[in-house]
C-alpha cells in the first residue's frame, strides 16, 4: 500500500507536484499515465524515498516514504537503464541481489526471467538499447520487492516480451506485491487494475481502466485519456475550482 | 557483507576495463622513467624526486580515476538506484577506497620494483614503506575524489577539481621549495594539506634506514585525513535529491 497526501514538490524553478494526493493498494498493479513532463517519474521517486519533497507526506507499506525498513521491500526501475555499463549482465544482477541478501542462483534465475538468459555473460554496455533496459530491469526484480516501482518499463520492448514481462508484473503482483508503473502504451494501461491519470502535477482520473473508459463515453482507451485531459484543460481554463486548490 | 560485494562489484568493473589496467601500470612506470632520463647524472636528486613521485603519482591518477568513477554513478542512475537498496552510503565510499586502494597497490608495487631494480632508486629505509606510504597516498587521492565529485556535476566540472584540490597540494608539499624556506603564511597553508605529511613520510624513509617516530606521525595524519574525508563524502552524499 502506498498513500500520497498533499504531496509538494519543485524541481529547479518548477512546481511539479501541487498537493498531490492519490493511494495505491497491495497486490495489484496501477498504472501512472500523464504526458511527459506530467510529474510521473517525480512522484515515482518520492515513493521510492530519493526526491527531495516541499511538503506532504508518502506512506510505503505504513512507514514514511525513503525509510530504512523500506529499502529492504523495494524495487526500483529508472527509466533511463541504470545498470553498470562494464559489468556483465549476471555480474549486474548478482550485485544487487547481494546487497539484498540473496544468492547468485537467485540473480542469474532473473537474468533468465527477463529474457536475457542468452546474454548473462555479455557486458551491458555491448547490448542493445531494450536488452540494457532489460537488464535494469533484472536489477529491480532481484530483490524480491514488495514494493515494485517502474518508470517505463517495457519501452523498445518487443510484443511478445513486453507480453511476457507483464505476465511477470501480474504474477509479483497476485504473490502480494505493489506495483506501480508508468507507461506511454495505452495497451499496457488496459493491463492495470487500477490508472492514475496525471496532468501537470495533478491527479485528474483514478478509476479501473473500465471506469475510466466509461466516464469518458469511448471503448478506447486512448481517446478517453483525450477526452478527459480536454475536458480538465476546459475546467482550467474556465477557471474552475480544481483539485488541490481547496487546502 | 554489502561493504564486500560493493569492493568486488568496483574491482570487476575494473577488470572489464583493460585498457584503463594498462594506463593505471603503465603510467608511473613511464613517467619515473622519464625522470630517470632528465636526471641523467644526477642521481641525487633523481633519488629524491623519483621517491616523491612514487607517493604522488598513486594519489594523482586515484583522484581523477575516483572523481569519474563517482560521477558515473550519478549520471547513470546507478547511484540512484544504490540509495533505494539496503545499501549503507559508507559501505559504498569505503568500497571505492578499498577496492581502488587494492588497485594502488598493485600499481605501487611494480612502480616501486622498476624505480629500485632498473633504474637504481636508492632509499636508507625500506621499499616496503615506500610502497605502504603510497598506496596510503592512493586511498587519500580516493577520499578527496569522492568529496570532491559531491561538487561536481558533469565531467567536465570533476576534472577541473584536479588542479583545484591537487595542485597546490603538490605545489606546496616541499617538493619545489623546502618547507623551511616558505614564507610564514605558505607555510601555515601546507601545514593543513595532506600531501605535506605524504611528503614528509617518503622523505623520512628516505633520509634513516629505519621507520622513525615522524614517519608513522605523518602517515597516521594522512590515514586520518582519509577516513575524515570518506565520512564528509557519506555526509555529502544524500539520498534525496532535488
Amino acid at each position: 500500500m502506498i498513500e500520497v497526501k498533499d504531496l509538494v514538490v519543485d524541481r529547479g524553478k518548477l512546481r511539479v507536484l501541487d498537493g498531490f494526493t492519490c493511494s495505491v493498494p497491495t497486490g495489484s498493479i496501477t498504472g501512472l499515465l500523464g504526458p511527459s513532463g506530467s510529474g510521473k517519474t517525480t512522484l515515482m521517486r518520492a515513493v521510492v524515498g530519493v526526491q527531495l519533497v516541499r511538503s506532504g507526506t508518502v506512506t510505503v507499506l505504513g512507514q514514511p516514504a525513503g525509510s530504512a525498513a523500506l529499502r529492504h521491500k523495494i524495487g526500483y526501475l529508472t527509466q533511463a537503464p541504470s545498470v553498470y555499463a562494464d559489468l556483465t549482465v549476471r555480474e549486474n544482477a548478482r550485485y544487487f541481489a547481494a546487497l539484498h541478501g540473496l544468492d547468485s542462483a537467485h540473480a542469474d534465475q532473473v537474468v533468465v526471467d527477463v529474457g536475457l538468459g542468452g546474454a548473462a555473460t555479455q557486458l551491458v554496455g555491448d547490448l542493445s538499447g531494450g536488452q540494457r533496459s532489460r537488464a535494469s530491469l533484472a536489477c529491480a526484480l532481484v530483490g524480491k520487492p514488495e514494493i515494485l516501482v517502474l518508470d517505463e518499463p517495457t519501452v523498445g520492448q518487443d510484443p511478445v516480451l513486453r507480453d511476457e514481462l507483464w505476465a511477470r508484473f501480474r504474477q509479483l503482483a497476485a504473490d502480494g506485491a505493489t506495483v506501480l508503473v508508468s507507461s506511454h502504451v495505452m495497451d499496457e494501461a488496459n493491463r492495470c487494475d487500477r490508472l492514475l491519470l496525471i496532468r501537470r502535477g495533478e491527479l485528474i482520473a483514478d478509476d479501473t481502466p473500465a471506469a475510466v473508459k466509461a466516464s469518458a463515453g469511448t471503448e478506447d482507451l486512448d481517446q478517453a485519456f483525450l477526452t478527459l485531459i480536454r475536458r480538465h484543460g476546459d475546467a482550467l481554463d474556465q477557471g474552475a475550482p480544481q483539485k488541490g486548490e481547496s487546502r | 557483507m554489502t561493504l564486500l560485494h560493493t569492493t568486488a562489484r568496483i574491482l570487476r568493473q575494473l577488470r572489464h576495463d583493460k585498457r584503463t589496467i594498462a594506463l593505471l601500470v603503465a603510467v608511473p612506470t613511464l613517467l619515473l622513467t622519464l625522470l630517470y632520463f632528465m636526471y641523467d647524472n644526477q642521481e641525487m636528486v633523481f633519488d629524491r624526486v623519483a621517491l616523491i613521485m612514487l607517493g604522488l603519482f598513486p594519489f594523482i591518477i586515484m583522484f581523477l580515476v575516483t572523481s569519474i568513477a563517482m560521477l558515473r554513478e550519478r549520471t547513470t542512475g546507478t547511484l540512484e538506484r544504490l540509495l533505494t537498496t539496503p545499501l549503507r552510503r559508507t559501505d559504498l565510499l569505503f568500497g571505492y577506497g578499498i577496492a581502488f586502494g587494492l588497485a594502488a597497490a598493485i600499481q605501487a608495487t611494480i612502480a616501486s620494483a622498476l624505480a629500485y631494480w632498473l633504474l637504481d632508486l636508492d632509499t636508507a629505509g625500506s621499499p616496503a614503506l615506500v610502497i605502504l606510504i603510497a598506496v596510503t597516498n592512493a586511498v587519500l587521492g580516493v577520499a578527496l575524489g569522492l568529496l570532491a565529485s559531491a561538487f561536481a556535476q558533469t565531467e567536465f566540472q570533476a576534472v577541473q577539481f584536479m588542479p583545484v584540490v591537487a595542485l597546490p597540494q603538490i605545489l606546496l608539499c616541499g617538493l619545489f621549495v623546502p618547507r623551511d624556506q616558505m614564507a610564514g603564511w605558505l607555510q601555515a597553508i601546507s601545514d593543513v594539506m595532506p600531501l605535506t605529511y605524504a611528503v614528509e613520510a617518503l622523505q623520512q624513509v628516505g633520509a634513516h634506514a629505519d621507520a622513525t617516530a615522524t614517519m608513522w606521525r605523518d602517515l597516521g595524519i594522512v590515514a586520518g585525513v582519509v577516513v575524515l574525508a570518506l565520512v564528509l563524502a557519506s555526509l555529502t552524499l544524500r539520498r534525496r535529491t532535488p
